[in-house]
């Protein structure tokens, strides 16, 4: 059929559409003219950008994970709690499934993210795949939905909202750094990691 | 063949991990199209390559009545027990919506109740329509389907949040026999049907939608 290489091609994955590729300038998005996803957008972000923003993002996250998210006072005495203090606490009071849950989507994955990211963009810095390239993509796109540090963010809200009728409640440091985490992980949002492919060829390894 | 050519007609597949685009001769045992028995590997990321995702309905279906059974638990049974000096308080998904009506944050109260249970019912309408109406091979509002689909993917994760809340409230209220708040089974079955809706919405295959008679909409 005389077709260019494979690289050249696109394919939508919402409705199996081959599309030529083109170059996108910036602020540009190509959809499907089929279904209307999204098929490509232009990179905004540099590679070093990106890098920069995964540190960023690692020290927020080692802050928002340290740090107290909220003190409560009742008649005199305080209680305040870390993330680890509701993973711990669901464990002793019988919900382990959930306890489980907290842990893996707000702790592991969000962390084993930050790291597969940092390692692969800093050695796609110089041009290079990092060790384990493949590998490590292929379990960065199943990790995908399963990170819900902004979904939390939310909650600690409702909780302090609810919390409040009867307690005195003080915000700590830890909840401006999961509010400013979750700012990192919306500017990330766009961003299609699947470019790291195209962006570090093989046989640069 | 149409202006927009699909990849099954031009022996072309994506691969759904990594997005390479593959040939592979139309017709070949190896992929027989349903996604039983290929057995040929995505050559820049190794991922097994299938036309559309294996089993798709079967799968969709089955996680989505595990989650619909998981859900009326989830809803009947109490979330959450707040205990005070006199006072035991069992709160089910809806009252806590109600509490915080009632409490003065009606904004907040909306989001709740849109999290909690919107979110879940639309993904159950909206996965059960897309199943019945790809398997039936529909023509029927295709565009918007997938617009559905694509809608339910991006908000699905947000039901987590009434399990954070009661964990967050769980360990924050310790006041010995003051005020405490504990865990009621109710929030582990809401956790595992945010799960299921989850694993159902990523195991069903939109391209399914535009797979029927007519793909020349």
């Amino acid at each position: 059929m005389g077709m260019s290489s494979p690289e050249a091609l696109l394919i939508c994955e919402h409705c199996d559409t081959v599309y030529r590729r083109r170059t996108l300038a910036r602020g540009d998005v190509a959809r499907c003219a089929r279904c209307e996803a999204e098929l490509e957008r232009h990179h905004a972000l540099s590679v070093n950008a990106m890098l920069a923003l995964i540190l960023t993002a690692m020290i927020v996250f080692v802050q928002a994970n340290m740090w107290p998210i909220v003190t409560l006072g009742l008649s005199g005495q305080q209680s305040s709690t870390t993330l680890w203090g509701m993973i711990l606490a669901m464990w002793r009071e019988q919900a382990q499934v959930v306890s489980v849950l907290v842990a893996a989507t707000l702790f592991f994955f969000p962390l084993l993210k930050m790291l597969l990211l940092g390692w692969l963009l800093w050695f796609a810095r110089a041009g290079r795949r990092a060790p384990g390239f493949v590998r490590l993509m292929v379990i960065l796109h199943y990790l995908g939905p399963w990170t819900m540090s902004e979904v939390f963010v939310l909650g600690a809200l409702v909780a302090i909202v609810k919390a409040h009728t009867y307690f005195d409640v003080t915000p700590d440091p830890g909840i401006y750094a999961y509010a400013a985490l979750t700012l990192l992980i919306t500017v990330f949002a766009g961003v299609d990691l699947r470019r790291l492919w195209d962006d570090v060829p093989a046989g640069a390894a | 063949m149409s202006a927009l050519p699909r990849a099954s007609e031009l022996g072309l597949i994506a691969c759904t991990d990594c997005g390479l685009v593959c040939r592979n001769v139309p017709g070949d045992t190896r992929l027989d199209g349903d996604g039983v028995g290929d057995d040929m590997a995505c050559p820049r990321c190794g991922t097994t390559l299938h036309r559309r995702k294996p089993n798709s309905y079967m799968r969709t279906w089955a996680l989505l009545i595990a989650a619909f059974i998981l859900y009326i638990p989830a809803n009947v049974l109490p979330i959450m027990r707040t205990a005070s000096l006199n006072d035991v308080d069992d709160n089910t998904i809806i009252s806590g919506v109600v509490e915080l009506w009632r409490a003065g944050s009606p904004n907040l109260a909306v989001i709740v109740f849109t999290a909690s249970i919107v979110v879940p019912v639309l993904k159950f309408l909206a996965l059960g329509t897309l199943l019945v109406s790809s398997q039936r091979g529909s023509g029927w509002a295709r565009v918007q389907r997938a617009k559905l689909y694509r809608l339910v993917e991006l908000i699905g994760y947000w039901s987590m949040l009434d399990v954070f809340v009661v964990a967050l409230l769980t360990a924050l209220v310790r006041f010995s026999v003051l005020s405490l708040v504990e865990p009621l089974p109710g929030v582990i079955f809401f956790g595992l049907t945010v799960v299921l809706t989850m694993l159902a919405s990523m195991s069903f295959d939109p391209r399914l939608i535009w797979d029927g008679k007519d793909t020349d909409d």
